[in-house]
């Protein structure tokens, strides 16, 4: 027999901090799996965010660094102008780089820097507590928005992918979700696609993961992927939003 | 990596890291052929860990592997 | 004697900076250090360097943080409110043992100020300005050739101890213009950055992170002794003062940059009266240059520390005294700068004579 599924070389062996179902994990081994098919784990450096992946540092096996919250497309920038020849990707949550972040994630897109950015949108702050989020749905309770996200005194969400799509600097852009296995697959070919674009030099690549949060959402695993279909989607629809391979944006 | 629930002499085979799992159960939603279950066990860390009913029913699709947030399952054909 | 060049402050440091081995410059707009990222974005690209306006104080600290990590010699410059954002990345890069270089060309402050001269930065130079214990080597040039011998020093001792390093301007030494020469240093034995994010993790065998959490307490109690004691051994190695006069000085002035250069001025057309006054002048403001304090005590009546603040350094003065001598004070704020003859004014009140006798 041959194996079919395996571990992959570019995650360490430490098991994870992550809540049981946390869709943090299932993207760290997409992201992992597309190092090892592309030969660039000697050369990759990541940077971890501040949210619940902060000890992403441990978990990949190629240079990392931490960066302050927000701020991991300038310290991305800051090493890919060192290391041209390296390939520098981000992992950011939803307050990360949609809230405290959002300068710096707009301006690395608009000057587009050859890095790689996954962003894992879950509407939600996880490692605070549970907190709205800049992408947390109308509606949804929070620990902030104990009555529900009202849109008057909190105001809207903030689509992202539709958002950096407007600029010229990005290369490509997707927003995908990993809330069954087709999707997962569908996930993996767009961060593989992402970091061929950097490979290749074509400018600033993200790809938007809607994810879940069980703990702070107060659902299953499961439930939780059923919110990922039933809410998040229908708000932030999937699709590649930029491709310059593609030409028309779509 | 310990090793469990192998067998099965046909199509494929699943390995399930028992150390590893923390019981969220996804991989018992996504089997097409409805073999992975939770067992009524716990592991070094509190979970109870999933595993396989019968193992000569797996079609070595991976699908528990790939919803599996913690690289717990290795599929083998 | 190498050539000695006519330059703007601002792009004398800029220059020197490149000199030392800098090929990448993060900076962002503001008065009045606006020429040194203008310099910058004209010079990068003839020495193949990179230069990157960004989008903010804050990203561009972060850019600087990014390339330290990856192995470069890096810099960014500001001036106060600049710098004052940047004081999250600084700590962040301090407690990740990064070395940079970060110059502030200080206005008058707080809050937005004004784009005159100041030494009000003080305190959040030497005292931290971000959060947690620890300490950047500042270092205050009083001239233009100073400044430009201190940037090309700076990138040597921040590599030497893996820590970011401060040059403190103000806004009249950015904009004056003195004849300068980029001249080469004594060498330091620089450890090799083996702990660099290179993209060469094949070469290494390992991972290199860098990183400062470390979220188990006994683990950040070892690394801040670890810190602490680096600090320790900077301020045995690195203090510098410059000592004029001192050595039968009743009065001695304390003061550093510009207002000790103006100071100088004044001391000098005293000393002609035959006043027996000196100058201390710090140019290690982290460390402070206590050995120089130490050392003169003995025979000093009374210290006078002149600054353009509402008193700052003169705190450390106080400490370093500790007591054994009176420690007078004199300033101005907002931008002032004074002149010689007020300050030859309050070196005599403070030898007891009024400025007719």
């Amino acid at each position: 027999m041959a194996k079919v599924f395996g571990y992959p070389d570019s995650l360490t062996d430490m098991p994870t901090h992550y809540c049981p179902g946390c869709t943090h994990g299932i993207i760290h081994r997409l992201i992992a799996e597309v190092i090892d098919e592309l030969g660039i784990v000697d050369r990759t450096v990541g940077v971890a965010p501040v949210g619940c992946a902060v000890l992403a540092y441990n978990y990949f096996t190629c240079d990392m660094q931490e960066a302050a919250h927000g701020r991991a497309p300038a310290v991305a920038t800051g090493i890919k102008r060192v290391i041209p020849d390296g390939i520098v990707f981000t992992y950011q949550g939803d307050g990360d780089l949609a809230s405290i972040g959002c300068a710096e994630i707009v301006h690395a897109a608009a000057r587009g820097e050859q890095i790689t950015t996954v962003f894992v949108n879950n509407g939600i702050y996880g490692m605070t507590g549970g907190q709205m989020a800049p992408t947390t749905l109308p509606g949804d309770k929070t620990s902030t928005s104990p009555y529900g996200r009202d849109t008057i005194k909190q105001g809207f969400p903030i689509r992202v992918s539709e958002m950096l799509a407007t600029l010229d600097g990005p290369a490509y852009i997707a927003r995908v979700s990993v809330h069954n296995v087709a999707h997962i697959v569908k996930a993996k070919r767009a961060i593989k696609k992402a970091f061929e674009y950097q490979v290749a030099g074509k400018g600033f690549t993200l790809v938007e993961v809607l994810s879940t949060c069980p703990t702070n959402w107060g659902l299953t695993p499961k439930e939780s992927l059923d919110k990922v279909q039933r809410d998040m989607m229908p708000y932030y629809p999937l699709g590649e939003y930029k491709d310059i391979e593609a030409g028309e944006k779509k | 990596m310990r090793e469990t629930m192998r067998g099965g002499l046909f199509m494929a085979q699943v390995v399930f890291n028992e150390e590893r799992c923390k019981g969220c159960e996804l991989c018992t939603i996504v089997c097409p052929v409805k073999i992975v279950i939770m067992q009524e066990k716990y592991n070094k860390r509190g979970f109870s860990p999933a595993g396989v009913s019968d193992m000569s029913k797996c079609i070595g699709c991976a699908a528990c592997a790939r919803i599996c947030p913690d690289v717990v399952i290795t599929v083998q054909k | 004697m190498g050539q000695r060049v006519l330059m703007k402050g601002n792009e004398a440091i800029a220059e020197a900076a490149i000199k030392a081995g800098c090929l990448f410059f993060f900076g962002y707009p503001i008065t009045p250090q606006n020429e040194l990222p203008e310099y910058m974005s004209r010079r990068m690209p003839e020495v193949g360097g990179t230069f990157v306006q960004a989008e903010s104080e804050v990203a561009a600290i972060n850019m600087v943080y990014g390339a330290a990590g990856a192995g470069a010699r890096v810099m960014t410059s500001s001036s106060s409110p600049g710098i004052s954002l940047k004081q999250e990345g600084i700590s962040y890069m301090a407690g990740a043992e990064l070395p940079a270089v970060i110059v502030n060309i200080v206005r008058g402050g707080p809050g937005l100020g004004s784009i005159q001269p100041g030494q009000g930065d003080y305190f959040q130079s030497v005292k931290g300005g971000g959060h947690g214990d620890y300490k950047l080597v500042v270092l205050a040039p009083a001239n233009l050739q100073e400044a430009v011998d201190l940037v090309t020093e700076a990138f040597d001792i921040a590599d030497q101890y893996r820590n970011p390093v401060l040059i403190l301007g103000d806004g009249l030494l950015g904009q004056m213009m003195e004849p300068v020469e980029f001249r080469p240093l004594p060498e330091r034995s620089l450890p090799p950055k083996d702990w660099a994010t290179n993209g060469l993790r094949n070469h290494r065998g390992h991972k290199n992170v860098v990183n400062s959490l470390v979220l188990q307490a006994v683990g950040l109690e070892a690394h801040n002794v670890h810190l602490q004691a680096k600090y320790a051994r900077i301020k045995d190695a690195e203090q510098k003062a410059e000592l004029l006069y001192c050595d039968d000085a009743e009065v001695v002035v304390v003061a550093y940059g510009s207002t000790a250069r103006i100071a100088k001025t004044a001391i000098l057309e005293l000393r002609e009266k035959g006043h027996k006054v000196g100058l201390l002048r710090p140019i290690t403001l982290w460390p402070f240059p206590e050995n120089a304090f130490n050392a003169i005590i003995p025979t000093v009546k009374t210290f006078l520390c002149l600054e353009m603040s509402a008193g700052q350094m003169v705190e450390d003065v106080r400490l370093v005294i500790n007591g054994r001598r009176p420690v007078e004070f004199y300033g101005r704020m907002g931008g002032i700068v004074p002149t010689p003859e007020e300050i030859a004014a309050r070196i005599l009140e403070s030898m007891g004579v009024t400025s007719n006798g």
